[in-house]
């Protein structure tokens, strides 16, 4: 572990661990900033003080906070994320039945969205200020622009009310097995987190396609009389996919937050609307657990994003310090 | 899906750090070097190559007249956006004089469009200005302070950037009844932290040179070196990120009202107006969807026309001198 790697690696590694250890303070915090405090909005406004105080005593929310934050980090360490107040069961339980649905959800529409967007960006690059590059840039712009629940209700309208092809809404009890089974009822959640996908991507690959092409070696390889297509296809593209895939890993808390939205409007019962139906009913154990998850998710994405970059790019590990 | 929400469309320069990188590798090309004393030069020089840009000039004229719609149309085009008319709900477009129909409580969804407009014109511009203005002090304090200062600052962006803006907000949602001025404040502080990261990664490269270690070997402040030497350098960066800081404001104001979190009626915004819609979605009603949302990818688009236009207008100059 004395090279530069190895110290970068380590470094990264204490960093990651930091963030983390930061979240877990605002999401503390967050649960402690609630008016009227937690059991209110559990018991509601009707509820007398003296069960207030018996809920406070029960949870541990009579005690100081320091001890409380303690009590919250060392259930964590044990990966005790709690209990929902409304399910009746243990977070962890609720978490772990339904992250495996979201993931197929976000997991397809992003590979659908990198075999469209990686093309697409190449194309836009080669074809850099003429029509095509104008036409592409400007689906770009208005794909991101585009609020995803918009998008899904225009899909639902066209394919759904008016042709009647497809269903708008999965069935609530569907397992994994059964979404896989009927693929139909994925189809509209996975266009519809697949095209700001496609505009982000797309975007990018043209950027990173773009840098390379002005880069000494691909004009090495254009002296020495290799063909076009040799050259971009094998040269460039293999150099522009190094920060492309990297994006993969940053881009986490983005396809979680569409993952969100498409969850409540299709009714895809994945781990975006376990979140959304216990936003509604105050079910805080359920949200931090949640937002935690996903908070992980996203220190590890980036984590394994610099990590990728600095093993596939020596340009990127000879920088480090 | 926001940005906050939202990795932007952009290229390298702000899709990476916007997405959580780390400092080392990700670190975003700064995306003007601009010294201060060139300002007047800078700036013609910087709007004769932005005027040059078909898109960033489209995107302004799209915004100049988005602007007029909602600030001048009212003058001529006359409703009443504040009181329910229960003879006058749901009209289609054309229906008793209402060029676009109506809504569920009878407003003219045109005057509406306007009504609502300046909120989310207002909205996103201010709260894009706070999130810049925030984004710059805690990134310039962070890369001149250095050291173990700037490494906790720098993780505290991380662990807000580990949270996404949604998710929070839906949770805010159950908690507060959104006023405007709480919406501009709640967009501004959970949108600061991607030009937090870009400013600071630029407040490292300016931390060494010559000028500001004199600043700091003739006994100058802390203070005084960020705020007239740090920030008058990154004014560039500043600029092109408000543009798209405010895209991303106005699209994040759009989510809002679909998470609970809207402004009560008879106030509204576009996202208002566009999640009201959607219980129509099976009705036929498309005039109380199709419009609001075709404003929002507007008005959403054109800031990010401009943005790229004015990145590159700046990036021209940096490779013009170098």
């Amino acid at each position: 572990m004395r090279s530069p790697f190895g110290w970068f690696l380590l470094k990264r590694l204490a960093q990651a661990v930091v963030v983390v250890f930061f979240v877990t303070l605002i999401v503390f915090g967050l649960l402690h900033a609630l008016p009227g405090g937690v059991a209110r909005g559990i018991l509601g406004a009707q509820a007398s003080n003296a069960e207030i105080a018996s809920f406070n005593r029960a949870q541990g929310f009579d005690k100081p906070l320091p001890v409380q934050y303690w009590m919250y980090l060392s259930r964590l360490l044990h990966a005790n994320l709690g209990t929902s107040y409304k399910l009746n069961q243990s977070v962890g339980s609720l978490i772990a039945s339904r992250l495996p649905r979201t993931l197929v959800l976000t997991g397809v529409s992003t590979a659908v969205a990198f075999v469209v967007a990686v093309p697409l960006g190449v194309w836009q690059a080669i074809r850099r200020r003429r029509l095509a590059d104008y036409v592409i840039t400007t689906g770009a712009f208005v794909g991101y622009a585009t609020p995803v629940y918009f998008l899904a209700l225009l899909l639902v309208i066209v394919f759904n009310a008016d042709l009647h092809l497809l269903p708008s809404q999965v069935p609530g009890t569907y397992n994994l097995g059964q979404l896989l089974a009927h693929p139909s009822v994925l189809v509209l959640p996975v266009v519809t987190l697949a095209v700001p996908t496609i505009a982000v991507f797309s975007r990018y690959t043209r950027s990173a396609v773009l840098d390379n092409l002005s880069e000494d070696y691909t004009r090495t390889a254009r002296a020495k009389g290799a063909p076009e297509r040799r050259v971009v296809g094998i040269h460039v593209l293999r150099n522009s996919l190094t920060p492309v895939i990297a994006m993969l890993g940053y881009y986490v808390p983005v396809m979680f937050s569409g993952a969100i939205v498409v969850e409540e409007i299709f009714n895809f019962p994945g781990m975006g609307l376990l979140f959304w139906n216990a936003a509604q009913t105050s079910d805080y154990p359920v949200l931090l657990g949640v937002i935690l998850l996903i908070a992980l998710a996203t220190v590890t994405g980036s984590l394994l994003a610099d990590i990728a970059q600095a093993v596939a790019d020596p340009r990127v590990r000879s920088g480090l310090k | 899906m926001t940005r906050g929400t939202t990795g932007g469309p952009g290229t390298g320069d702000r899709s990476v750090p916007a997405a959580g990188s780390s400092p080392e590798l990700g670190a975003p090309r700064p995306a003007v070097a601009h010294r201060a004393g060139r300002g007047a030069g800078m700036a013609r020089r910087v709007a004769r190559d932005f005027s040059r840009n078909r898109l960033g000039m489209v995107g302004l004229g799209i915004i100049v007249g988005l602007v007029l719609f909602c600030f001048v149309g009212p003058l001529v085009y006359h409703t009443d956006q504040v009181h329910v008319n229960l003879a006058q709900v749901d009209l289609p477009p054309g229906h008793s004089g209402h060029l676009l129909g109506t809504d569920d409580v009878g407003h003219d969804i045109l005057g509406r469009l306007m009504y609502g407009g300046r909120n989310s014109l207002e909205i996103g511009l201010a709260a894009g200005v706070i999130a810049v203005w925030l984004g710059t002090l805690w990134g310039a304090v962070a890369g001149y302070a250095g050291g173990w200062v700037e490494g906790l600052m720098m993780r505290i962006v991380d662990a807000g950037i580990a949270i996404p803006a949604l998710f929070l907000l839906l949770v805010v949602a159950t908690m507060v009844t959104p006023t405007v001025p709480m919406l501009i404040v709640i967009i501004g502080l959970v949108s600061w932290l991607v030009p937090a990261r870009l400013v600071r990664a630029e407040t490292v490269s300016l931390r060494t040179r010559d000028y500001v270690q004199v600043v700091k070997a003739m006994g100058g402040g802390a203070t005084r070196a960020v705020f007239r030497h740090i920030v008058p350098n990154v004014v560039g960066t500043m600029i092109v990120n408000a543009t798209f800081q405010v895209a991303d404001a106005i699209l994040l104001l759009a989510y809002v009202s679909f998470l609970g979190l809207g402004l009560p009626q008879p106030q509204t915004d576009w996202g208002g107006m566009l999640s009201n819609g959607i219980q129509y979605t099976y009705d036929g009603y498309w005039w109380m969807i199709i419009p609001a949302g075709v404003v929002i990818v507007l008005v959403v688009s054109a800031f990010n026309f401009v943005g790229d236009a004015l990145r590159d207008a700046f990036e021209v100059r940096l490779q013009g001198r170098s």
